[in-house]
């Protein structure tokens, strides 16, 4: 098996149990309790006008906007890492057939496996300092090289049909 | 069963189940509970016109009910498609996986076992809710969910170890490899699918670049212009609902269509190395797979169009969805007649 093939298959298996782990320690300790804030938050913005206390409900609605944030991208994060993974143990399954030489294809699974892990990392790093540049930048920069990284194997694809 | 056949009849069982589960809560339960969700919103902007603290109460527990009951039922349906995914996956690296043939099939059975429990427990969360729960915030349908994730975990990590010998040449995978075959149908599911994953990936990019920021920014100030509107006694309150209603759906639209074109480029790669083991004729086998291809267009396509072209297009949409099950049930059958041609082949024991 050649070193490339190896590389996908061992980050795609890696990054799958990453992110089931994350996926388990995110039902357990966080989902529930997230959920709950978020809904409470928002509960709270219609009753403060309701008690005629219109002062907390932009509040409210500011801190249930900010909850939801951090949500999606942990869901994110999540369901992106597990879809990555899976799509890179096809393509580890699947390279030697991409017409491509063997450098090519070893700097193909290393951006596919960099971008796959980089990019959803950035995204969740947006929940820990809001509106981070280094955030924003890692999640753009691994969307990007995963997409590339893709591109390459579907141009392989291609070359060897013809 | 050996192990690989194990995963590739459970994967494509599960995928098939969980599509159906959404095509179901699509056609039954998805506008319904949105409409629902809705008329609660707007009796709690009526109930704060009137200062009614108790009637905001009762609208936001509707509201709750209503979210965790479609929440719970999108999980369901991704969870079990996507273990689905990950059983053919493992039926794929079963060729380099050195562990013993029945600890290989003890694996696949758990798996694909849990595979089931997983969104099943899911599922059942909305019902259950916290009876009987020795603890505050998880019920027993979550314990049972995540028990079974858990166990997902631990098949994954022991075929990593068997992956791991095999490399280390510690052991023998006992499991024939796929053929090599460059047949129409495996052509044209890999190739499409590569395509329809790179797609995926572009309009993915494109709406967290464009929409993302913008669909967060909109929600909050609605949700401003709604309690603004109701505590003033002005009326519009159910104009601003109507909006939230707009965005949610634009939102939803443009996440699914990201999401199910990705999931089907992947679902047709992995369909084109079962392909030996579909024991159909060539006819139709060629038939099954463009309607695999057709469904898994229709869809995300028609999702999308569901802005402009409402509820038509949500149900031609659905008829995709279906399309792919169909073509996934017969792939299924396929997989059942098989005879284990290759196994005798190479020569492995069943």
């Amino acid at each position: 098996m050649s070193s490339s093939r190896k590389l996908l298959l061992w980050g795609g298996i890696g990054l799958a149990a990453l992110g089931m782990l994350y996926g388990l320690h995110h039902a357990i300790f966080v989902e529930h309790q997230t959920l709950d804030r978020m809904g409470g938050s928002l509960a709270q913005a219609f009753l403060s006008p309701a008690q005629r206390n219109t002062v907390d409900a932009h509040h409210a609605i500011d801190a249930y906007a900010s909850t939801k944030y951090d949500y999606v991208r942990q869901v994110d994060v999540h369901s992106h890492w597990i879809g990555l993974a899976m799509v890179l143990i096809v393509l580890g399954v699947i390279l030697d057939k991409v017409a491509l030489g063997p450098r090519a294809r070893m700097w193909i699974a290393v951006a596919l496996v960099v971008g796959s892990f980089v990019f959803p990392l950035g995204v969740i790093l947006q929940t820990v300092t809001r509106g981070a540049a280094l955030a924003s930048a890692l999640a753009i920069t691994g969307s990007a090289t995963v997409t590339i990284g893709l591109g390459a194997v579907v141009w392989g694809f291609a070359r060897s049909s013809t | 069963m050996s192990a690989r056949r194990l995963l590739i009849f459970g994967g494509i069982a599960l995928i098939a189940g969980g599509m159906l589960f959404g095509d179901i809560f699509a056609v039954f339960v998805l506008h319904q509970n949105g409409g629902q969700t809705g008329q609660a919103l707007l009796d709690a902007s009526e109930a704060v016109r009137a200062g009614n603290v108790l009637a905001v109460k009762e609208a936001f527990q509707r509201i709750g009910r209503l979210l965790e009951d479609h929440g719970t039922k999108v999980d369901t349906h991704v969870h079990m498609t996507d273990a689905g995914y990950l059983a053919l996956l493992l039926a794929l690296i079963q060729p380099y996986v050195a562990l013993a043939p029945r600890r290989k099939k003890l694996l696949a059975g758990l798996f694909v076992a849990c595979g089931l429990l997983l969104p099943v427990g899911i599922f059942l969360i909305h019902y259950a809710g916290l009876a009987y729960s020795p603890f505050t915030a998880i019920g027993w349908a979550s314990v049972l969910a995540d028990s079974a994730g858990a166990v997902l975990i631990f098949v994954l990590l022991a075929e990593a170890s068997g992956f791991w010998n095999f490399l280390r040449g510690a052991g023998d995978a006992c499991e024939a490899q796929l053929p090599d075959d460059r047949t129409w149908e495996r052509r044209a599911l890999m190739s499409s699918g590569a395509f329809l994953i790179l797609v995926g990936f572009a309009y993915g990019a494109w709406y967290a670049a464009v929409d993302l920021y913008r669909h967060e920014a909109r929600e909050a100030k609605i949700l401003k212009e709604v309690l603004d509107t109701s505590s003033g006694g002005q009326g519009g309150a159910v104009v601003a609902v109507a909006s939230y209603g707009s965005l949610a759906a634009e939102r939803a639209v443009k996440i699914a269509a990201h999401s199910h074109v990705i999931e089907f480029g992947l679902l047709a790669m992995l369909l084109s190395f079962v392909q030996p083991y579909v024991d159909l004729s060539d006819r139709w086998k060629r038939r099954w797979v463009m309607v695999l291809l057709a469904g898994s267009a229709i869809l995300p396509v028609f999702v999308l169009l569901e802005l402009n072209l409402g509820l038509v297009a949500g149900g031609i949409a659905d008829v995709g969805g279906l399309l792919v099950i169909i073509a996934l049930i017969a792939m299924l059958v396929g997989v059942l007649r098989y005879s284990g041609r290759l196994e005798m082949v190479a020569g492995v024991a069943e």
